[in-house]
C-alpha cells in the first residue's frame, strides 16, 4: 500500500512538500484510505452536530450511536471476507430475522421449560442454538455456492426470500418475547452496560493491548534485521491509539442514568439517594463490547491465520489459489458458514435490544451490511478490504441515520441520502484506487 | 529398474485428457531423467500445457499413468503434485497480485508460529533470502505483487518452485515476459539446476531457446506426440518440420502424431 517513490532516498532530498507530507504518511504506515475515512465521520458527526443545534455530540445521542451500529457491524464484518472473495450475501437480513425467531421460540418454548426461567444456563444456551442455525445456513449457503456451482448472487438472493418465509412460519407470524433476562443484556440498555469502572479497567487493558502489539511487532522485525519504523512514527501510532480508546471511554462513562432509572439502581442497592441527583454512568454497553471483540477477532482471522491468508489469496487470483493446493471450494463453505453464525450473533444483539422477536426484524439490513462493507473500503471486485474499514463503515452509515432522525428528516428523504452517499462514497474511492495505479 | 541412472524420474505413459470432445491430450508419453532437460515444444494449442498440468494436479488425466522413480502416483490435486517434490513455474506465473512476494512464496504452505498464527516475519525473511539469491536488487517486500515488474512477478514465481526443493521442475514459457539479461540469468539458473540433479520439463514455442538449454526434445502436434530427439541427433530445421508438419526426421524417436510416409507423399506433392 505505502508509496514507493517517497520512500527511496532519491525522492525525498529536495523534494516539494506534498511527497514530504507523503513519506510522513508512510513512516507512519497507516492506511490513507482508513485516515480519510476517520475525516469523512468526523465531517459528518460535526455538521451533524451544528445542523441539530448540539445535539449531536452530546454523550446520550453518541452512547445511543454505539448502541444502533452494533448489529450491522458485525455482520459487516464477515461480510468483509465474502466480498474480498468475490462473492456476495443478500441473505444475512433473512437469516438475522430467522435465527432471532429460532432463539426467541426455542428459549421460551424448550431452554426456559428445561433448565427453569432465570437460569444463568438460558441466555448461553439460546445463544448457542442461534449460532448453530445461523452457521448451518451460512453453510448450507456456502455448499450450493462452493460444491454446485450456483452463483453465490442467485444464492443468497433465493436465501433472502427463503428465510425470511421460514422466520415467518417458526412463528406463524407472531412477535416472540424473550423472557431471558441475561439474554436482554446483549441488547444494552441501562443493564445491558458495564458501567463506569469496568469501562476503565477495559479502557486499560486496550491501551496496554496495544502498547504491546507495538512493541511485539518491532521486536520481530528487530529479530531478522528488517527495516525498523522510526520511533516517533510508533509512538505516534500506539499513542492515537490510546488516546481514541481512552475518549471513547469518557464519552460513554459520561452519559449517566436518567433520574428514575438513577433513583431504582439507588433502591436496588440500598443506596441513599444525595438531593443533588446520583449520577451513575453507563459506560459501554454489551452490545458495543460484542462487536468490538468481534472485530478483533475477526482481524485476527483475516490477517494472522491460514484461512485469512486464503482468503485474500482466493480473492486476488482463484486460479493461483486453486493451483498453490489450497481448497478454495472448502474455504468458501467455511466463509459463508462464518457469515451465518455472525448474522445469528447480530440477532441476538438485536433480539436483546427489541426484548422480542418479529417478524420484520432484519428487513434490509443486507444491503446496510453491504453498505457498511464497501463505504469501508472492501473492492467488489475482489481481494481488498479491512475489518476495521468495514466498523468504521457501519458507523458513518448510522451516523447519517440517526443524525438526519435527530434533524427530523422524513424517512423517504433518508432512504435518498443514504442511496446517494453510498454511490458517492464507492465513486470516490474507485478514483482514488485509480489514481493509485 | 537395475540402476537409477535407467530409472527415469518422471515417465507419464499413454497420458489422454478431453475437454467437451476435444482431445488436447491423446496417448502422449514422455520421460525425463535426473539432471536432464526436455524440451516440450510445438505450437499453440498443441497440447503442451495441458500435458504438463495434468503433472502438476491442475487436470486430472482422462486415461494414462504417472510413474515417478518407477513407482505409479496418482495426482488429483496440486497438493499431490507438491508432495511428490513436483514445483511448477505456470505461464500465467499463478500470482495472487493482492498480497505481497513472501504471501505468494508460501501460499498453501505457509510457515507458522507455536501459536498456530501464520509467522510472516519469518516468510519475509526467507523471501529476501532465496529473492537475495535470484534477484539481488529486488527490494520491494512489502508490495502486493500487482506493483511490480514483469521481470520481478517472474523472479518471485520462480522463487517459490525453488524454495521448497523440488525434485521436478515445470516452466511453462519461463522467459515469456522477461527481457534479453533476464532471459540469460533464467538459462544459466536451469543450467545450474540441472548440475544439482533436477529433473527440469521446459516448455516453450522458442525453438532456439529450448534447443541450446535442452538435452531432449518432445514434439507435439494436435494433441499428439510427433516424436522426441536427443538435441544432439537432430538438426533445428528438422525440429521445426516436427513442429509445422509433424514430419518425423530419421534422428527422432517416432510418436504416434508423426506423419506416416504417405502422408508426407501427399504433403510434398
Amino acid at each position: 500500500m505505502s508509496d514507493n517513490a517517497a520512500a527511496s532516498p532519491g525522492a525525498s532530498s529536495g523534494a516539494p512538500p506534498k511527497a514530504r507530507a507523503q513519506s510522513f504518511i508512510s513512516a507512519l504506515e497507516v492506511d490513507v484510505r482508513f485516515l480519510g475515512m476517520v475525516g469523512a465521520l468526523a465531517v459528518i458527526w460535526i455538521a451533524f452536530h451544528f445542523l441539530s443545534g448540539g445535539n449531536f455530540l452530546t454523550p446520550r445521542n453518541l452512547w445511543n450511536l454505539s448502541v444502533q451500529t452494533a448489529s450491522v457491524a458485525v455482520m459487516a464484518t464477515g461480510m468483509v471476507l465474502v466480498i474480498v472473495t468475490r462473492n456476495i450475501d443478500l441473505s444475512v437480513g433473512s437469516i438475522l430475522g430467522v435465527t432471532g425467531m429460532i432463539m426467541a421460540v426455542a428459549q421460551a418454548d424448550y431452554i426456559v421449560p428445561a433448565l427453569g426461567a432465570g437460569s444463568g444456563g438460558v441466555w448461553i444456551v439460546t445463544l448457542l442454538v442461534g449460532l448453530a442455525a445461523g452457521a448451518a445456513i451460512g453453510a448450507l449457503h456456502g455448499y450450493v455456492i462452493a460444491y454446485m456451482g450456483v452463483p453465490a448472487f442467485i444464492v443468497t438472493l433465493g436465501g433472502l426470500l427463503v428465510w425470511r418465509g421460514a422466520a415467518w412460519w417458526v412463528a406463524s407470524g407472531r412477535t416472540i418475547p424473550v423472557v431471558d433476562a441475561n439474554f436482554r443484556l446483549m441488547g444494552g440498555g441501562a443493564d445491558g452496560s458495564v458501567g463506569a469502572s469496568w469501562s476503565w479497567i477495559i479502557a486499560i487493558v486496550a491501551c496496554v493491548l496495544i502498547v504491546f502489539a507495538t512493541w511485539n511487532a518491532r521486536r520481530q522485525r528487530k529479530r531478522f534485521n528488517f527495516p525498523l519504523k522510526p520511533v516517533w512514527a510508533e509512538f505516534a501510532t500506539a499513542g492515537a491509539g490510546a488516546l481514541a480508546v481512552i475518549g471513547a471511554t469518557m464519552v460513554v462513562n459520561s452519559y449517566y442514568l436518567p433520574g428514575p432509572l438513577a433513583r431504582r439502581f439507588a433502591e436496588a442497592n440500598g443506596l441513599e439517594m444525595p438531593p443533588e441527583g446520583l449520577f451513575i454512568a453507563f459506560g459501554y454497553a454489551v452490545p458495543v463490547l460484542i462487536a468490538v471483540g468481534v472485530g478483533i477477532s475477526m482481524t485476527f482471522l483475516a490477517t494472522r491465520t491460514k484461512f485469512g491468508r486464503y482468503v485474500f489469496a482466493i480473492g486476488g487470483n482463484p486460479e493461483a489459489a486453486e493451483l498453490a493446493g489450497i481448497n478454495t471450494r472448502r474455504v468458501t463453505l467455511m466463509i459463508f458458514a462464518l457469515m451465518g453464525a455472525l448474522a445469528a450473533l447480530a440477532a441476538a444483539i438485536s433480539t436483546a435490544r427489541l426484548t422480542s422477536a418479529t417478524n420484520a426484524q432484519g428487513t434490509l439490513d443486507e444491503l446496510y451490511t453491504i453498505a457498511a462493507a464497501v463505504i469501508g473500503g472492501t473492492s467488489l471486485a475482489g481481494g481488498a478490504g479491512t475489518i476495521a474499514g468495514a466498523l468504521l463503515g457501519a458507523l458513518v452509515m448510522q451516523s447519517l441515520q440517526s443524525g438526519m432522525v435527530l434533524l427530523g428528516l422524513d424517512t423517504p428523504l433518508q432512504n435518498i441520502v443514504v442511496g446517494v452517499v453510498l454511490v458517492l462514497a464507492v465513486w470516490i474511492d474507485s478514483v482514488y484506487r485509480r489514481r493509485l495505479k | 529398474m537395475t540402476t537409477t541412472k535407467d530409472t527415469p524420474l518422471v515417465e507419464m505413459r499413454d497420458m489422454s485428457i478431453s475437454f467437451g470432445g476435444i482431445h488436447a491430450v491423446d496417448g502422449v508419453t514422455v520421460d525425463l531423467y535426473p539432471g536432464e532437460v526436455v524440451g516440450l515444444l510445438g505450437h499453440n494449442g498443441a497440447g503442451k500445457s495441458t500435458l504438463i498440468k495434468i503433472l502438476s494436479g491442475a487436470y486430472k488425466a482422462d486415461s494414462g499413468a504417472i510413474y515417478i522413480n518407477g513407482e505409479k502416483v496418482e495426482i488429483t490435486s496440486p497438493r499431490d503434485s507438491k508432495r511428490l517434490g513436483i514445483e511448477t513455474i505456470y505461464q500465467t506465473l499463478a500470482l495472487a497480485d493482492n498480497v505481497d512476494a513472501a504471501a505468494n512464496l508460501f501460499l498453501g504452505r505457509e510457515l507458522m508460529t507455536p501459536w498456530g498464527t501464520l509467522d510472516d516475519v519469518a516468510m519475509e525473511a526467507a523471501a529476501r533470502q532465496v529473492m537475495g539469491r535470484l534477484n539481488p536488487n529486488f527490494r520491494k517486500f512489502k508490495e502486493p505483487v500487482k506493483g511490480l515488474s514483469g521481470g520481478q512477478r517472474q523472479s518471485v514465481a520462480i522463487a517459490r518452485a525453488l524454495y521448497f526443493d523440488a525434485k521436478i521442475l515445470i516452466m511453462d514459457e519461463p522467459t515469456a515476459a522477461l527481457g534479453p539479461h533476464e532471459t540469460a540469468q533464467v538459462a544459466d539458473l536451469i543450467k545450474e539446476l540441472k548440475r544439482q540433479g533436477l529433473g527440469i520439463f521446459l516448455i516453450s514455442h522458442d525453438l532456439h531457446d529450448v534447443f541450446d538449454l535442452a538435452d531432449r526434445v518432445a514434439v507435439m502436434k494436435n494433441g499428439k506426440l510427433v516424436g522426441s530427439a536427443k538435441t544432439t541427433d537432430v538438426t533445428a530445421d528438422e525440429v521445426l518440420g516436427m513442429i509445422i508438419l509433424g514430419k518425423c526426421p530419421p534422428g527422432a524417436t517416432r510418436g504416434p502424431g508423426a506423419l506416416s510416409d504417405a502422408e508426407l507423399a501427399t504433403a510434398h506433392a
